[in-house]
């Protein structure tokens, strides 16, 4: 297929994702936020959504305050802000127009049917905190029928392939820079027994990857930091932990190489970093720094962004 | 101006053959039921995302073209004769574009005056001597047909570069199958939907000789910001192709590849829908960042076929299209059979002194205008904007062509005020392979929705039907 389909089809998967993790951040500031100020005490909320989101330093480029009605305008509506929800889904848009021919036209229809909505029903924002949840609602719904449409509808061929890369890069991403900006609230401390505002990070952290009743299922255990820890990073068996990101990755990354008769430093650099996810313990993680652990993978998963970029995309 | 002819009722009201089932389903069908189902049509329409840009206009960069749900209907006998003169009209453009850049023979007859040729920005003198394969220029071309009357279809213009509105021709069907299953089952009407298959077969039956047995056919676009990128991707998609832009495109040794996710893989026919001057920025317009550096000189070499040719607009020209009905008696030996709407060449000083002292009563067009801009309709302008013409048309006569305005038939169409008549012309769609012309039965109809305008054109709030050919 033509390189640039390819790229489109990629950049389109990636830019769903992010509009859901966006989604999915605000949503689970708003919960935090809703508990009484006693349980979170001094920390911004809001602040710390920037920084999941990764646009924390241009936020203060045009806002002086990170408050509520700021931090929601900025990541779900700003068009100066390149991550924005508004943004992700007129870019996805975008890319489907340039690539309609490799898409079905169930997956075209639910971004051409969320971006007539945007405009006709979200072109001036919320207003109140229901509108907002509507509008969360609807943007999470839209990268659930997109998923599924895709799924269910594609071609199993190197479209659906480089789609589903897009998707489990950035994925990844977003998990781990959870990760990265909550990672104090995860450190084991001997003695330490969550207080609420504890609790109520944690259960906000696995909202955030949709993935609280998981929890249960996997650990049939109470909340417990370094078990959060294990579930987003190595456990394969949720989807948005990083060793089920990378099992994606490797796993698409292969049939492409069959398909096509070779493999390449992409094929390699994901089998690498995937075994080291199956090699890790938490324990080990925990002693070499959580933070370190994250920052580095953080490195390689958008070095293998760019080696599939060089390989196929361009 | 004389009164228009009605397709449906003809004149004297008397209700024509070929609409009788449609007008007593009409009488069946409650008005609100029609509603519905022209509420429908719209929703569809925007859900597929079938959409034109409107160019200057950033309020609404992507528009829909209105979609009238009332077909328009002709007999097959009818079609008959349309079909004949379209290939008869199609065979003449090819044959004169090889003349033109070859022997040119026409010239020598003194049939045309050389300097409308050689004088004329879209004669392209690289495609001197330059053969095509099978001397196919026009592979695809769309003639604006208009009526008159009973019996006359007139020529209202030859487009022979990058003609569109197949898609609103595939698409319209489709809808209209969906929408009224019921209108069709009383009537036979010819199918339209193997326009794609014949045209793929018609690009690769010219593909260079140094092609392989499958050789590989691209659709070249603009890309997504030009206003027929949707029907770009659409025949993509029902062709089976790559829709390609020019940077997804590289020549090397004189051969054409596109890049994909394997390398590089030869294209050997382009379906471009990239206008002549950005094709090349080596040879046309070096600000171009549409086209592929070096095409021209692949397609000098024989090794890519570009359909349609380039320089094919010196056939579809609004000066030359006065010479028509020489160009068919010179090339075939016959009698046009499609007429041309009389014309008056504002550089021939006769002409001129005609169309100055008529302005009011005359359609002025530019030579190398389209879409349907900067035109006087004399008989629908004021005063003012007739004598600001007037000057303009002084001074560059050369640049205009006058016509008398016409009396285009009319169908019924859906109004705020229920059905009423309106102005309708036809694209018909001609393809020319190695071997055949062909034609699918039908086209595209445009419809003027304002009471009384004769401007078809969707940039100016022009709307479609679905064109029924009946199968008799």
């Amino acid at each position: 297929m033509l390189s640039r389909t390819a790229e489109n089809l990629y950049w389109l998967a990636r830019y769903v994702e992010r509009a859901e993790y966006i989604a999915r951040t605000i949503d689970a500031t708003l919960r935090v936020t809703a508990l009484p100020a006693a349980y979170i005490g001094k920390t911004n909320e809001w602040e710390s959504a920037l920084l999941t989101a990764g646009v924390s330093t241009s936020f203060y480029e045009t806002y002086q305050e990170a408050t509520e009605q700021n931090v929601v305008e900025y990541l779900a509506f700003s068009p100066a802000n390149p991550s924005s929800i508004k943004n992700c889904i007129e870019a996805a848009r975008l890319n489907s127009r340039s690539v309609r021919t490799a898409l079905t036209s169930e997956m075209w229809d639910t971004i051409n049917s969320a971006w007539i909505e945007l405009q006709e029903v979200w072109g001036k924002g919320t207003s109140s905190r229901e509108e907002l949840a509507r509008f969360l609602r609807f943007v999470q719904e839209t990268s659930l029928r997109f998923d599924g449409s895709a799924y269910r509808t594609m071609l199993r061929n190197d479209a659906y392939w480089f789609s589903r890369l897009g998707l489990h890069l950035e994925r990844a991403d977003n998990t781990a820079r959870i990760l990265d900006v909550k990672y104090h609230v995860l450190l084991p401390e001997e003695e330490h027994v969550g207080g609420p505002l504890d609790y109520y990070q944690w259960t906000s952290i696995l909202r955030s990857v949709s993935a609280l009743t998981a929890y249960h299922w996997v650990y049939r255990e109470t909340l417990k930091p370094w078990l959060i820890a294990d579930l987003l990073i190595l456990n394969d068996t949720l989807p948005r932990s990083l060793a089920s990101c990378y099992s994606n990755l490797v796993r698409n990354l292969d049939q492409i190489g069959v398909a096509y008769g070779r493999q390449g430093a992409s094929q390699r650099h994901a089998r690498g970093v995937r075994n080291r996810l199956e090699h890790s313990h938490m324990d080990d993680i925990f002693q070499h720094g959580v933070h370190e652990f994250i920052q580095e993978f953080i490195a390689d998963n958008s070095r293998l962004g760019e080696i599939i970029t060089k390989q196929y995309l361009i | 101006m004389a009164v228009a002819f009605d397709e449906m009722n003809g004149p004297g009201g008397d209700l024509r053959p070929a609409y009788r089932e449609l007008s007593r389903w009409l009488k069946e069908t409650p008005p609100d039921a029609l509603e519905y189902r022209r509420q429908e049509a719209e929703l569809l329409f925007r859900r597929i995302g079938i959409t034109f840009a409107v160019y200057g206009d950033a309020e609404a960069q992507e528009r829909l073209i209105p979609f009238d749900v009332i077909p328009r209907i002709m007999s097959g006998k009818e079609w008959t004769v349309l079909e004949k003169g379209l290939k008869q009209r199609v065979r003449a453009l090819n044959m004169f574009l090889r003349d033109i850049y070859h022997g040119r023979d026409i010239l020598r007859a003194n049939l045309i005056p050389d300097d409308l040729i050689f004088q004329n920005p879209v004669f392209r003198p690289e495609m001197n001597g330059q053969s095509v394969p099978h001397d196919v220029y026009v592979h695809i071309a769309g003639i604006d047909i208009v009526r008159i009357d009973a019996d006359n279809f007139i020529v209202l213009e030859d487009n022979a570069r990058t003609p569109s509105g197949v898609s609103y021709m595939l698409e319209n069907r489709e809808i209209m199958m969906r929408l009224f299953p019921d209108l069709f089952a009383r009537h036979r009407v010819a199918p339209v939907e193997r326009y794609p298959d014949e045209l793929l077969s018609a690009l690769r039956s010219v593909a260079p000789l140094s092609a392989s047995a499958e050789p590989t056919v691209a659709l070249m676009t603009p890309g997504v910001y030009n206003s027929a990128y949707y029907e770009h991707s659409f025949l993509a998609d029902k062709l089976g192709i790559e829709l390609v832009e020019g940077r997804d495109l590289i020549v090397k040794n004189d051969e054409v590849f596109m890049r994909t996710t394997e390398g590089l893989k030869r294209v050997d026919v382009i379906y471009r829908r990239v206008d002549d001057d950005f094709l090349d920025p080596l040879t046309f317009r070096p600000d171009s960042a549409l086209g592929v550096p070096g095409l021209m000189s692949a397609y000098a070499a024989g090794n890519v076929t570009l359909a349609n040719a380039v320089g094919t607009g010196i056939a579809d020209d609004k000066a030359i299209y006065s010479y028509m009905p020489e160009i068919v008696k010179f090339y075939l030996g016959e009698e046009p059979i499609l007429k041309n709407v009389p014309t008056w060449r504002c550089r021939e000083p006769k002409d001129l002194s005609y169309v100055l002292d008529n302005l009011g009563d005359l359609v002025v067009k530019e030579v190398h205008g389209s879409g349907g801009y900067g035109m006087l309709i004399g008989p629908a302008a004021t005063k003012a904007t007739i004598e600001a013409f007037r000057d303009k048309l002084k001074r560059e006569p050369e640049g205009f062509i006058a016509q008398p305005t016409l009396a285009l038939s009319t169908c019924p169409t859906c109004t705020a005020a229920g059905l009423a008549p309106r102005h309708v012309d036809l694209r018909p769609f001609v393809l020319t392979g190695s071997k055949h012309v062909t034609i699918v039965p039908g086209g595209l109809t445009r419809v003027a929705l304002k009471e009384g305008s004769l401007v078809v054109n969707s940039s100016q709030g022009g709307g479609t039907k679905d064109t029924w050919i009946l199968d008799e």
